[in-house]
């Protein structure tokens, strides 16, 4: 075949950065093809982490992660504020709670440093308590993260995946790769409904990243999924906490953390514990009664409240402590594997890396004649919303009727979900862009007139928005033996 | 934003908030104004299509959708405007709500408001129970919403957790839709319900009902796939294929509105404080139904709002408030009581009675209500049942010592 191949860029996986990486390359005169093998953007861990907006003050000094880190913090900031994304820079305070954890603050500083963050500062006890009045007993100290922030997880990677679109990148949902053969110049990748050529393929497959890597011919990682299991608790907690409470992290994990989230509640989390497979996001009661005990001893009134919901996300932890970001020139090939727990943070300077190296290994990057901006629907707590913006209602009622009463989501946002670019197509999908469904009552309200009205607004019947029309029904046959 | 005014906004047009929309206007109260945030009035009775409704304040036996609707009826006919589609979202001061709706943003200021905003059933998510989190995990709210409002589809299999009346209501609706029950799940000991309810649900159906048994996992990737059961008295556990999980009970109060405002909260109800006629501690604030004591049936909750309909005419003629209350304390096996604080003097709550909740089954025994050392009351019981409303009767509240310690109320097991 000597037809020119389809893409100049395919990437496969549209997770935070995977859209991000699309957004950027869509700046540019190149066709491009974003794969996900999901039903929705952001479905892997791009929609079950913290929501911290990470300057990366704790990284290792020299690394990847560092650097793009850095790099990142500022253009998310930039761009969070132009697309509408949520965002509020809380600050973050990282508690010490014992002699050995105080002690431990200065070679923080000094690695903060390192990272190019340097208005981190100390904060004594005394100050400590008149910030957080909520704080249990015994914290010795901490360390005053002023940049330090929250993020909407749900929104970042929609923004990112939005522009793309609205600039010429195609989207393939549901198309999981199942494997690559190179032709004349291109690679094809196998998907569902047939194959895809494209000149060059990143591959930002996140959890799947090293099983893509081998299908390009390398195997140097393997991802060990790592889960962490979270906690969110009702908004009536809010009032809490001020800034985000980190702990002294180890080397497994940045600890266990009390944050507020976009949306107003409170987030308690994560564990970190080795799961076997790319789907074990289950919750245990180990993990939790671990979390509530935590939680307990730094804000005691906190576990008083109601659990809104409990969720659980897989960190692509791999045996390199650092970022896999390699260019394979010669292949047409890069992969971004590896993003360790800080993708979110760190997704636009991996993007804007990327670019580097396809430029520096001969793509020709030639700015697009017009590029469309993105605003997405305002749905954090701290911008104005629908239901509370009298000039939003008058131009269309349906912004005055509240469908979901918990997260106070109105008919109007519903409907434009599910006729936006990239529409809501799962009760899921409609969760993550407008927060229905989110909230205290888990649906005890709202689940049946929202089911109906996605059902009538995709044309989509609902036994397929319900999972009910895969395989057989269980049967009485299938009781499993009782155990002895 | 506009403004509006009126004599008394109730939040919530269930049974509670349409009863009192009732009782004020037939004692001449000028405007009121009931706000639902549904899109018709009524409450939960609107999707609950047993019968049973409307024995203690109607005197009379209707299906639950029948009883909102004459509940409606009735309200409009006294003169109180339901206005429906309108959510309360704060408050612009003690005595004035923020409205939004279809019409835009309002502030509506009253002399009185009677928050009647009920409860509902607590989800999976809030009950920790682990596992994934597949679709087809439902309260007993939703489903009653999917298989009557919306007519959408169920479920093939489902386990139902929770064996007091509700949990019977929901076997029933899930037989009603065509669906399988594999199992009825309860912690307790034994089930909570009439025998009658019983026999007419998982007895015709050959539901087995697995008794000290918790639901330890629950597992599926799109959809529930199946549940794991733990007998805690054996230690015994193994798994139920099945597509749907409905929890049952296990009611809280909707109570957003009265932490906004920083209403004092009891711990036991998870309701505002409320004492025998119905006041919070804001003045001018009143609150009724089951975001007082969830859940009683609708016709208790209605007479509730009859009650307190009543003491804001009081109110809003003499416009007194108490400035103290006495705590209403109660032990061990008790989980809550209502009114949890009482105002001194002679007023007695709806129906004259305290209500309860017991955590465990108790046979024989008395209730001792004791002030200061002093026994005020003594009330003996054939027994005590959990997630079943216990009632103690109040003509003892005279007897109240105004400047006294709290008031405590003692079950005593007679052996």
């Amino acid at each position: 075949m000597t037809a020119e191949p389809a893409y100049d860029v395919a990437i496969i996986g549209a997770g935070v950065v995977g859209a991000a990486i699309a957004r950027e390359l869509s700046r540019y005169q190149l066709q491009v093809i974003l794969i996900e093998a999901g039903d929705d953007i952001g479905t892997g861990t791009s929609k079950a982490n913290t929501a911290i907006r990470h300057t990366g003050f704790d990284a290792k000094p020299g690394t990847l992660e560092s650097d793009l880190l850095r790099r990142g913090f500022p253009l998310l900031a930039e761009y969070a504020a132009a697309a509408g994304i949520p965002l509020e820079a809380t600050g973050a305070l990282l508690v010490a709670w014992d002699a050995e954890q105080l002690a431990s603050l200065g070679s923080l500083i000094k690695r903060s440093r390192a990272n190019g963050y340097s208005a981190i500062r100390p904060v004594r006890a005394d100050e400590l308590y008149r910030r957080e009045p909520n704080l249990g007993p015994g914290a010795l100290g901490a360390l005053d993260i002023p940049d330090e922030g929250i993020i909407c997880p749900f929104t970042t990677p929609l923004a990112f995946a939005i522009e793309a679109v609205l600039n010429g990148v195609r989207l393939e949902l549901s198309a999981p790769v199942s494997g690559v053969r190179a032709l004349a110049g291109a690679h094809l990748l196998r998907l569902p409904r047939g194959e895809v050529a494209a000149r060059w393929v990143v591959n930002a497959a996140g959890l799947n990243s090293d099983a893509v890597d081998r299908m390009f011919g390398h195997d140097t990682f393997t991802i060990t999924p790592r889960r962490g299991q979270l906690i969110v608790f009702d908004k009536l907690a809010r009032r809490l906490i001020t800034s985000v409470l980190l702990s002294v992290p180890t080397a497994r994990s940045k600890g266990v953390l009390v944050a507020p989230t976009v949306f107003g509640n409170i987030l308690l989390g994560p564990t970190a514990e080795d799961v076997g497979g790319r789907s074990d996001t289950q919750s245990t009661a180990d993990g939790v009664d671990a979390l509530l005990a935590k939680g307990r001893q730094i804000i005691p009134e906190l576990p008083d409240e109601e659990v809104t919901c409990v969720y659980a996300g897989l960190r692509a932890a791999t045996e390199h402590a650092d970022y896999r970001i390699v260019c394979h020139p010669d292949q047409r090939y890069a992969c971004i594997g590896g993003i360790r727990s800080t993708g979110l943070s760190a997704s636009m300077g991996i993007a804007a890396r990327l670019a580097e190296l396809l430029a520096d290994a001969g793509l020709k990057l030639r700015p697009a004649a017009e590029h469309h901006q993105v605003h997405m629907p305002p749905i954090g707590e701290a911008s104005l919303r629908p239901y509370g913006d009298e000039r939003a209602i008058q131009r269309n009622p349906a912004y005055g009727q509240v469908i979901c009463h918990c997260e106070r989501v109105t008919r109007g946002e519903i409907l434009a979900a599910a006729a936006a670019v990239i529409p809501a197509r799962t009760i899921d999908g409609l969760r993550r862009r407008t927060r229905a469904m989110l909230g205290r009552c888990q649906g005890f309200y709202c689940s049946a007139p929202i089911t109906a009205m996605i059902a009538e607004a995709t044309g989509t019947p609902a036994a397929h928005l319900l999972h009910l029309d895969g395989g057989k029904a269980p049967g009485p046959g299938d009781v499993a033996e009782r155990a002895k | 934003m506009e403004t509006e005014h009126a004599e008394v906004v109730i939040v919530g047009a269930g049974p509670a908030g349409l009863a009192a929309a009732i009782e004020l206007r037939r004692s001449r109260v000028g405007r009121v104004v009931v706000f639902d945030r549904e899109g018709t009035a009524g409450g939960i009775p609107r999707h609950t299509r047993h019968t049973g409704y409307g024995m203690r304040d109607m005197h009379r036996v209707m299906t639950g959708p029948a009883y909102a609707r004459r509940y409606v009826e009735l309200a409009q006919a006294a003169g109180a405007e339901i206005r429906t589609g309108t959510t309360v979202t704060g408050w612009a001061s003690p005595t004035a709500v923020c409205t939004t709706s279809a019409a835009g943003l309002t502030e509506w200021h009253a002399h009185a408001v009677l928050l009647a905003t009920g409860c509902r059933e607590r989800p999976r998510a809030a009950r920790l129970v682990p596992g994934d989190r597949p679709a087809g995990i439902l309260t007993t709210g939703a489903l009653q919403q999917f298989a009557e409002l919306h007519r959408l589809p169920i479920g093939h299999r489902a386990i139902v957790v929770g064996a007091e009346h509700v949990s019977y209501s929901a076997v029933h609706t899930l037989t009603a839709h065509g669906l399988s029950v594999a199992a009825v799940v309860t912690e307790h000991p034994r089930p909570q319900s009439y025998a009658l309810l019983q026999a007419i649900t998982v007895g015709r159906h050959r539901v087995p009902v697995f008794t000290d048994t918790e639901v330890a996992e629950i597992t599926g990737l799109r959809r529930v796939e199946r549940v794991t059961l733990l007998n805690r008295r054996t230690g015994q556990s193994w798994a139920i294929n099945c597509d749907t999980v409905v929890f049952t009970g296990d009611w809280i109060p909707d109570n957003e509105l009265a932490r906004i405002r920083g209403i004092q909260i009891d711990r036991g109800t998870r309701g505002p404080c409320a004492d025998q006629l119905a006041r919070t501690t804001q003045q001018g604030v009143f609150a009724a139904g089951n975001l007082t004591h969830a859940a009683e049936t609708a016709d208790v909750a209605a007479l509730s709002g009859r009650h307190a309909a009543r003491a804001i005419s009081r109110y809003l003629r003499a416009s007194t408030w108490p400035d103290r209350w006495i705590p209403v304390r109660c032990g061990k096996p008790l989980r809550w009581i209502y009114p949890p604080h009482l105002a001194a003097g002679d007023d007695v709550p709806p129906r004259g009675r305290l209500i309860t909740r017991t955590h465990d089954f108790c046979g024989r025994g008395q209730f001792e209500v004791v002030q200061d050392g002093r026994l005020l009351h003594r009330e003996p019981k054939h027994r005590l049942i959990p997630n079943r409303s216990i009632t103690i009767r109040a003509r003892w509240l005279g007897s109240i010592g105004p400047g006294g310690g709290p008031i405590e109320v003692h079950w005593a097991n007679r052996m």
